[in-house]
């Protein structure tokens, strides 16, 4: 059992249960996210009473210390593996096979992981720091109580051209990791079953694709309208 | 029969105390209908009658069965062609005119013993730890005394067919020897004969993959790719499954 702990294939294994938690910890916050297309004081109303209840049902406190956890195992994890790997081959090719036996996205991992990293320490410092210690604007409600407006700033923050850039590159990064990282995820478990490739793929794949994308189409989207 | 010149930059290492470096040589009257090897002969003729050293390289069955002819040509293990040995590449794959370099097998656990010869004693100690079967001496048993499914049969001599040669390891980025590994448990993990010692054999392998410095798997499929054998990622699915399971059950 000793061995089991250090082993190359228990740690893959945690690499690979925590990068499929951080896959749908992004379902759930797509869903919250995608509040943002309703329009008006009622979308600025409902996304900052759902802004309050994230940063305070107990609930989600708990899942999102799941996250944290999550993220920094898989971090430390990956990059960890990544750095061993580079150890297990000290002279390297002089001509590389490129990508004719293997998929770029798969060679590139760490380097997609990293700037996914660059992105969540910026994109944190942005909103969840602001929500939790910033000095934030506030919303009016109606029943005379104010709530802090994050609606202001996730809009504001996409008048930016370059902050929105620098978002829907990261969602390509995004794209490009779960492409190969999804798929990996479910041979490492083993789960990827030879009777359910073809569907399997296609659901990795289709998974890879849409998240990034409808994150992606979110700031395109507020960044028109502020035009 | 076409006549072939080719520029080789191969990597030159007397031992494996000392560094190599890349030489160039130029070689004529090659024709396309020799194999890779036969091509290396050539080129280590001329080098004998200019009273140079000639290219080590391993080989010994030159028809794709014993996996000695490890090379890296053009960045592929074994060479362009899929499912084929060094030895069993012809060289009308190749044009007149061409630059080939040619590079030793690249992992921690293979080290270089002369230019392009490689130790893979590693994966020897792999299969000692476990890659076997313990049977009693004495008769012969009938060979059909326990069935086995056609489909079972069929998947673990599709893993025995893994000749040994260690060109996963040599396409993996992480010089991973998953695939190599995982044939070698599932050609007898998968049959009756293999049962009993199923749990210890997939942690004692797993575990000397490990020691012997083998990067871990990153699913590339870079080695089901390469593999002169075409054997199947599926394994290393295979060996996931029985290493977890086999250290849960304790
Ligand atoms: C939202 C964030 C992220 C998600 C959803 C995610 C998801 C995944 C998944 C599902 C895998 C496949 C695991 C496997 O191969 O078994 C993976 C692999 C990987 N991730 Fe992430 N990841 C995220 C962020 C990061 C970050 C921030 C880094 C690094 C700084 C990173 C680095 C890596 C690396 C290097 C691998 C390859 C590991 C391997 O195959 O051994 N990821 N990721
Ligand atoms: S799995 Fe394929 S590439 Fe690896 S040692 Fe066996 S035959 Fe060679
Ligand atoms: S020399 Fe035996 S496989 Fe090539």
């Amino acid at each position: 059992m000793n061995n089991y702990f250090t082993s190359t294939i228990f740690r893959k294994i945690l690499a690979a249960l925590s990068g499929l938690f951080l896959t749908f910890f992004l379902l759930g916050h797509l869903a919250g996210n995608l509040q943002l297309f309703i329009s008006g004081v009622e979308g600025q109303t409902q996304f900052n009473k759902y802004a309050l209840f994230m940063t305070t049902n107990p609930v989600v406190k708990l899942l999102s210390i799941l996250t944290y956890a999550s993220i920094l195992l898989h971090v430390v994890l990956t990059l960890y593996l990544a750095f061993k790997s580079r150890q297990a081959r000290p002279i390297g090719y002089a001509v590389s096979s490129g990508n004719s036996n293997s998929s770029w996205s798969s060679n590139n991992m760490a380097i997609l992981g990293t700037f996914l990293l660059l992105f969540i320490i910026v994109h944190m410092r942005s909103f969840w720091y602001e929500m939790h210690f910033g000095e934030m604007p506030y919303q009016y409600l109606d029943d005379g109580t104010k709530i802090k407006d994050l609606y202001l700033i996730t809009t504001s923050a996409f008048n930016n051209p370059l902050y929105t850039l620098f978002y829907i590159l990261s969602m390509i990064a995004l794209a490009l990791h779960l492409k190969h990282g999804v798929g990996s995820a479910v041979q490492t478990i083993g789960l990827k079953l030879p009777n359910y490739e073809k569907p399997l793929k296609y659901i990795a794949e289709s998974v890879a694709l849409i998240i990034p994308a409808t994150f992606a189409s979110i700031p395109i989207y507020l960044y028109i309208k502020n035009l | 029969m076409t006549d072939l010149q080719l520029t080789l930059n191969i990597w030159r290492q007397r031992s494996s105390s000392e560094s190599g470096k890349f030489e160039s040589y130029e070689v004529d009257n090659l024709n396309t209908h020799m194999s890779f090897l036969e091509m290396l002969d050539v080129l280590n003729e001329n080098l004998v009658e200019e009273n140079k050293e000639p290219v080590a390289f391993d080989h010994d069955c030159r028809e794709g069965i014993c996996g000695m002819c490890s090379m890296v040509i053009n960045g592929r293990p074994h060479g362009p062609m899929k499912g084929t040995t060094t030895c069993q590449l012809h060289m009308r794959h190749f044009k007149n005119g061409d630059t080939i370099t040619i590079e030793p097998w690249r992992a921690k656990a293979f080290p270089v013993v002369k230019d392009l010869v490689v130790d893979r004693s590693s994966f020897d100690r792999i299969i000692q730890s476990g890659g076997y079967v313990s049977v009693n001496t004495g008769s012969a048993p009938d060979g059909n005394a326990i069935p086995i499914p056609k489909s079972i049969a069929e998947e673990a001599f599709d893993a025995a067919a893994c000749i040994g040669c260690g060109a996963c390891v040599a396409s993996c980025k992480n010089a991973s020897a998953s695939l190599f590994v995982s044939a070698k448990i599932s050609q007898l993990s998968l049959l009756p004969q293999g049962q009993p010692e199923k749990n210890e054999r997939v942690k004692k392998m797993v575990a000397q993959m490990d020691e012997e410095g083998f990067g871990h798997c990153t699913n590339t499929g870079a080695c089901q790719a390469e593999c002169p054998k075409e054997i199947s990622v599926d394994y290393i699915r295979k060996m996931n499954v029985d290493y977890n399971l086999s250290n849960i059950k304790g």
